[in-house]
C-alpha cells in the first residue's frame, strides 16, 4: 500500500525532522534537486479554491524536474456530476505517480486513500487537518528560531476551526520546552480534545486569555490565524468575531525584537499591511518555505533518495 | 443457590446462544442492533432478572445457532458474557471487549465529514479512550455519542 500523509500524526518525528533536512539541503542546493523528479507526473486535485496550497505543490514538483496535472475547483471535474471522491482519485491514480487533494468535507483523503494505490497528500480537508502547512510552520520556525524546542508560541485568532492551528499544536507537543499560549475570544477557542490529546495528556502547561496586548511580550513566536468565514453556518456568528484581533506596528512596540510572527495566509485583516515591514514578520518567508518542504515531501513519499 | 438463578420458567435451549450479563435495560437495544427481529426462531427477552453481581441484569436467549455481530455488542455492553450452546450443553463462554475498530455501526454526526455526503462510504470509527469508551471517525476524528 502507498505511503500516504493524510494526517501530521502519519509522521514520526525523526520523519519530520529529516524532511526539514532535507528541505534545508534543497533550500542551500537546488541545482542538485532539480531533476529528481524526471517523468513523474503530481496530480493537484483540488476540490475547493487556493492559491498558495495548489500553486506550492505545482511549483515543488516542477523544481523538481516533474510534471503536473489537475483540476483547481470541483465544478471543473466529474465530481460535478456527482462521483464519488474514490472514484475521482481511483481514475487519476491511472495517470500520475501521486496526488495532492484538497476537499471541504473532512476526511475526503482518508476515504480517498482506500481506494488508492499512489501515494495521497492532504492538502487540506475542510476544517479537519492540512499536514503540509504544519510542516511548512515547522521548517518556518526552525529556520527562525534555529531549532524546534526551547521557546514560547501564542497562538492567536479562530482557534476552534483553525485546522492549521490544532495541527501544529499536535506537532509541536513532541518537542521539548514549548510553551503553549492561547489567544482567541471565548467562542472560538481551542478545542478542549485538542488541549486533552495533545497537551493534558503529556503534561505539557498552556495558558488561554482574550488579550493579544497582555500576551505579546513574552512570545517568541505568535501564530495569527484568519477567522474564516467558510468555516460558519451563521453568517451574525461569523461578522460579529472576525475583527477580534488586528496585530498593528503599535502593539508590537512591546513584544520581543526577535520574535517570528508567523501567518498561514491568506489574511484578511487580522495583520495590518504595515507591520509587512517590520523584519519580525515571517510570514513571506513562511510562503516560500512551503514549497521547499512539498519538494522534500514529495521525495519521500516518492521513495527518491538525492 | 446459583448465582444467576432465573426465577422464570423459560424453556432451555438446545442450540443456540444465550446473552448474559447485559445491563438492565439495555436488553431492547441490543435486540435491534442484531435485528433479532429478522429470526424465525425462538427469541426470549428476560428483562431485570436478579443477579449477585450486578443487582439486576437482562438476558437475551437465542433458540438457534446465529453467527452474532460481537463488535457491535462488544460496543453495546462490553460486560456481556455470550454463552454458545450445543446439545443443550454450554460449550464456550466469550467474554466481550470494547472493540478497537467499528465498521458499519454507529454514523458520524458531522456534516462537515465525507461519510454524511458519501453515505455509501463504510462508517469507521477508532477507539481513542477506553476509560471514557469514546470513539472517532476515522475520516474526521469526531467524537461519536456515547
Amino acid at each position: 500500500m502507498a505511503r500516504n500523509l493524510i494526517d501530521i500524526v502519519d509522521l514520526t518525528t525523526e520523519e519530520i525532522d529529516r524532511l526539514i533536512e532535507v528541505a534545508e539541503d534543497i533550500i542551500e542546493n537546488p541545482v542538485k534537486y532539480q531533476d529528481a523528479c524526471a517523468h513523474k507526473q503530481l496530480a493537484t486535485l483540488f476540490f475547493e479554491p487556493s492559491t498558495r496550497t495548489r500553486l506550492s505543490f505545482e511549483s515543488a514538483m516542477l523544481g523538481l524536474g516533474g510534471s503536473v496535472l489537475g483540476f483547481s475547483s470541483a465544478s471543473s471535474s466529474s465530481t460535478a456530476k456527482g462521483e464519488t471522491v474514490g472514484d475521482t482519485v481511483h481514475t487519476v491514480s491511472c495517470y500520475a505517480d501521486i496526488i495532492a487533494m484538497r476537499h471541504p468535507k473532512e476526511g475526503a483523503p482518508y476515504a480517498a486513500a482506500q481506494h488508492c494505490n499512489i501515494p495521497i497528500i492532504n492538502a487540506g480537508d475542510g476544517g479537519h487537518c492540512h499536514p503540509t502547512q504544519t510542516l511548512t510552520d515547522l521548517l518556518t520556525i526552525h529556520r527562525e528560531r534555529g531549532g524546534l524546542n526551547n521557546f514560547t508560541i501564542g497562538f492567536c485568532g479562530d482557534l476552534k476551526f483553525g485546522r492549521t492551528v490544532h495541527s501544529l499544536v499536535n506537532a509541536l507537543s513532541r518537542y521539548e520546552n514549548i510553551n503553549f499560549v492561547f489567544i482567541s475570544p471565548e467562542e472560538l477557542k481551542l478545542p478542549r480534545y485538542v488541549k486533552e490529546e495533545a497537551l493534558k495528556k503529556k503534561g505539557i502547561p498552556y495558558t488561554q486569555t482574550t488579550s493579544l496586548e497582555e500576551a505579546l511580550p513574552q512570545l517568541d513566536v505568535l501564530y495569527m490565524t484568519r477567522v474564516q468565514k467558510e468555516r460558519f453556518f451563521n453568517e451574525e456568528d461569523y461578522i460579529r468575531l472576525k475583527d477580534s484581533y488586528i496585530l498593528t506596528p503599535e502593539k508590537l512596540v512591546n513584544a520581543k525584537s526577535d520574535l517570528s510572527i508567523l501567518h498561514p495566509l491568506p489574511r484578511v485583516n487580522e495583520i495590518s499591511v504595515a507591520v509587512d515591514q517590520d523584519p519580525r514578520a515571517a510570514y513571506w518567508r513562511q510562503v516560500k518555505n512551503g514549497k521547499f518542504i512539498r519538494m522534500a515531501l514529495i521525495l519521500k513519499l516518492l521513495g527518491i533518495e538525492v | 443457590m446459583k448465582e444467576d438463578l432465573i426465577i422464570m420458567n423459560i424453556d432451555s435451549i438446545h442450540d443456540g446462544v444465550v446473552l448474559d450479563h447485559i445491563q438492565a435495560g439495555k436488553s431492547m437495544e441490543i435486540y435491534n442492533y442484531l435485528h433479532l427481529d429478522k429470526l424465525d426462531c425462538s427469541v426470549a427477552i428476560i428483562k431485570n432478572a436478579r443477579s449477585a453481581r450486578q443487582g439486576k441484569k437482562d438476558i437475551i436467549k437465542i433458540d438457534s445457532p446465529v453467527e452474532l455481530d460481537l463488535e457491535v455488542l462488544g460496543y453495546i455492553d462490553p460486560g456481556i458474557t455470550v454463552n454458545i450452546i450445543r446439545d443443550s450443553e454450554l460449550v464456550e463462554k466469550k467474554r466481550l471487549q470494547l472493540p478497537t475498530r467499528l465498521t458499519n455501526v454507529i454514523r458520524c454526526r458531522n456534516p462537515r465529514c465525507i461519510t454524511v455526503s458519501e453515505p455509501q462510504l463504510d462508517a469507521i470509527f477508532l477507539l481513542s479512550d477506553a476509560e471514557k469508551r469514546t470513539y472517532r471517525c476515522a475520516y474526521c476524528e469526531t467524537a461519536s455519542d456515547n
